[in-house]
């Protein structure tokens, strides 16, 4: 099929930037708005838009299905994980102060992780069922 | 004026018989209502509601379709009734405001439970000084897996619907 091709070009250029937008959003969650549910819609857009600019073929390159569909449940399982390692560790399940010395940092550390799983089921979630809509309509 | 806007899209997304105007109409509301919830500072939900329902629910609308008829099918029953019931929710709902605290008062009972606790102690005991993200990610942490974990079972439940009707409908053309 053929892209137009200012769409391409203009898709190409701002897509990094889109990416590293979500990471923003990510990483400065603690500090401004954000957190990992924004962070995770931002990302899949960025796949959605190259799907929808360039064919589904680049974005099943940059973001393979089987890829996308196993970060589904491994989002989930990061959060549960960070749970139980509140247990093992001594603590009550989801309390983060043993995960470093210092109880505040600790419970930095838990958040940031807990956010990362939150990114990526978000983000596996949101690109799969683009991906599942597409085949359908194929 | 932005309640305005949004009672104009609404009545547009009414009117409109077209399902490809509805969702660009529902987009218009979902950007709508994100500056509406600027304009309460509440920043982090006007992001959710940009990034998701403008930009991720718009999509997979218009994947939805590309796989259905566009246009919207020509009403069989009686409007009386449907009239009737949401006229009557509205009248509750605006009947159960009227015992609700005025908008922004400070000794509100939401304002005296736990909230000062959070705005106190957030930055000495999480580090984080963000507190909607700690209240988020650490002291209701139970409710935000619970919400993942809701992403994760609708996100499965669909993927499976849409994959099931393929494969019947690839047995259905190799007997046919």
């Amino acid at each position: 099929m053929n892209y137009d091709l200012v769409l391409r070009v203009g898709t190409k250029l701002i897509l990094p930037f889109i990416l590293l937008f979500a990471l923003y959003v990510q990483f400065h969650g603690d500090y401004g708005p954000g957190g990992g549910f924004q962070a995770g819609a931002i990302a899949a857009g960025m796949v959605i838009l190259l799907a929808v600019t360039c064919g589904l073929d680049l974005a099943h390159r940059i973001a393979p299905q089987s890829v996308v569909q196993r970060m589904v449940p491994l989002g989930v399982l990061v959060y549960a994980g960070t749970g139980v390692a509140g247990i093992l560790m001594g603590k009550n399940y989801l309390d983060y102060s043993p995960f470093s010395h210092n109880s505040a940092q600790g419970h930095e550390l838990g958040i940031l992780v807990v956010e990362a799983g939150v990114l990526i089921t978000v983000a596996g979630t949101m690109t799969s069922l683009f991906y599942a809509f597409v085949e359908r309509g194929r | 004026m932005l309640l305005t806007l949004l009672a104009v899209v609404t009545i547009a997304i009414v009117r409109q018989r077209s399902l490809f105007g509805v969702v660009i109409l529902a987009s218009i509301y979902s950007f709508l209502i994100a500056s509406v919830l600027i304009v309460l500072d509440a920043v982090d939900v006007a992001m959710t509601e940009a990034s998701v329902g403008a930009g991720v629910s718009t999509v997979l609308m218009l994947a939805t379709l590309h796989l259905v008829k566009t246009t919207e099918m020509k009403q069989v029953r009686a409007r009386l009734l449907p009239l009737f019931v949401s006229l009557g929710t509205g009248a509750v709902l605006v009947w159960g405001m009227q015992v609700l605290p005025p908008f922004g008062t400070p000794d509100a009972a939401i304002h005296k439970h736990v909230a000062p606790r959070y705005l106190a102690e957030s930055i000495k005991e999480t580090n984080v000084p963000n507190v909607v993200t700690s209240v988020l990610a650490d002291y209701r942490s139970f409710d935000t897996l619970g919400e993942t974990t809701v992403i994760f079972t609708a996100g499965i439940g669909v993927m499976l619907l849409l994959r099931k009707a393929r494969r019947r409908g690839r047995r259905d053309d190799a007997e046919t």
